[in-house]
């Protein structure tokens, strides 16, 4: 029961999240807004590489080096290859390696 | 019409298929179902957050706390809707179910078709969406009916999400010839996290982000 209220509140505030932008800017965008909504995703993903390696310690054994190896392969793969797939899939494969035998 | 659609949904299909199952596989170890998986897919429909809303759940998180936590995962939606709206201007009955639908990936695949609204082209931009969407409700469902059958060990699996990120962050790089905008975020982030900690560090950064990309537009006149 819990669970589904808390299911239900994630889906309604990314739904508001989506919407209301059309709600409030939808007749008249200003400049200012069109020039977050162009710079702001780019700046949003490296925050999101951030946040999802945020537990990481480069202090306390394996030192962050199986998520630097696993992410460096994404990165090169995704340069050499330009898809998104075989860069995640490349990297989550090592990951899973590295963390087990380190 | 649906099969352009289609072919240009290809690169989302493996990825959406990939995460979803990694997704239904950990909201099934965490004691939560198909029908958990098949409901979070269909109505949240947020990647990030879906894989987030994993510890909300099993940590027994409050309403608010569950709230706030949505609103930082998915504020970048914001940003999305905002530099569609003129894109999705005069797109009708589609209108709706084309801003529900607006996830990273289908962002990536219609931000960059700089076409006026019409009749066939809204069509076009409806499939791409739902494709996208079908994808990821098949992905968690498989991943919830595996969860139930694999036995060796899926630890490390979780790093899909970031690599999902990295490779994003990656091919927005080599694309554009302004790294301001990327360099801002990847620096506020690092800044924040050492000030104000792993849990309290998403909100500064943000504004941090927007504060300094609006003092570059002032300096620069980057919007040209």
């Amino acid at each position: 029961m819990t669970a589904m209220v808390l299911v239900i509140a994630m889906a309604l505030t990314t739904m508001a999240l989506r919407f209301l932008p059309f709600l409030i800017f939808g007749k008249h965008t200003p400049k200012y807004i069109s020039y977050l909504g162009k710079v702001l995703p780019q700046a949003i993903i490296a925050l999101l590489v951030v946040y999802c390696l945020r537990d990481v310690s480069v202090v306390t054994p394996p030192h962050g080096i199986p998520e630097l190896i696993a992410g460096l392969s994404v990165a090169l793969m995704q340069v050499w290859k330009r898809n998104a797939v075989l860069s995640i899939l490349l990297g989550t494969a090592v990951y899973m390696v590295l963390i087990r035998v380190m | 019409m649906i099969r352009k659609a289609f072919y240009k949904t290809i690169p989302v299909m493996a990825g959406y298929i990939v995460l979803g199952i990694g997704f239904g596989i950990l909201l099934h170890n965490a004691g939560y179902g198909i029908v958990w998986a098949f409901a979070m897919s269909t109505f949240i429909y947020a990647g990030s957050m879906q894989y987030v809303g994993i510890g909300l759940l099993t940590g027994g998180a409050s309403v608010i706390t569950t709230i706030i936590t949505t609103i930082m995962v998915n504020a970048r939606h914001l940003f999305y809707s905002i530099s569609m709206i003129g894109k999705y201007k005069g797109s009708g009955k589609y209108k709706p179910y084309l801003i529900f639908a607006l996830t990273d990936e289908t962002y990536s695949l219609l931000c960059d078709d700089e076409e006026p609204s019409n009749g066939s082209l809204n069509r076009y931009r409806f499939f791409v969406s739902l494709f996208d969407q079908c994808y990821w409700i098949i992905g968690s469902v498989i991943g919830s009916l595996l969860g139930s059958m694999i036995r060796f060990s899926t630890a490390g699996i979780e790093f899909s999400m970031t690599a999902l990120f990295i490779a994003s962050f990656t091919q927005q790089w080599v694309e554009s010839d302004n790294h301001i905008p990327a360099i801002t975020g990847l620096v506020s982030t690092v800044l924040c996290l050492v000030i104000f900690g792993t849990e309290k560090f998403l909100i500064p950064s943000m504004l941090l982000i927007t504060l300094l990309l609006t003092v570059f537009r002032k300096k620069e006149g980057m919007e040209k």
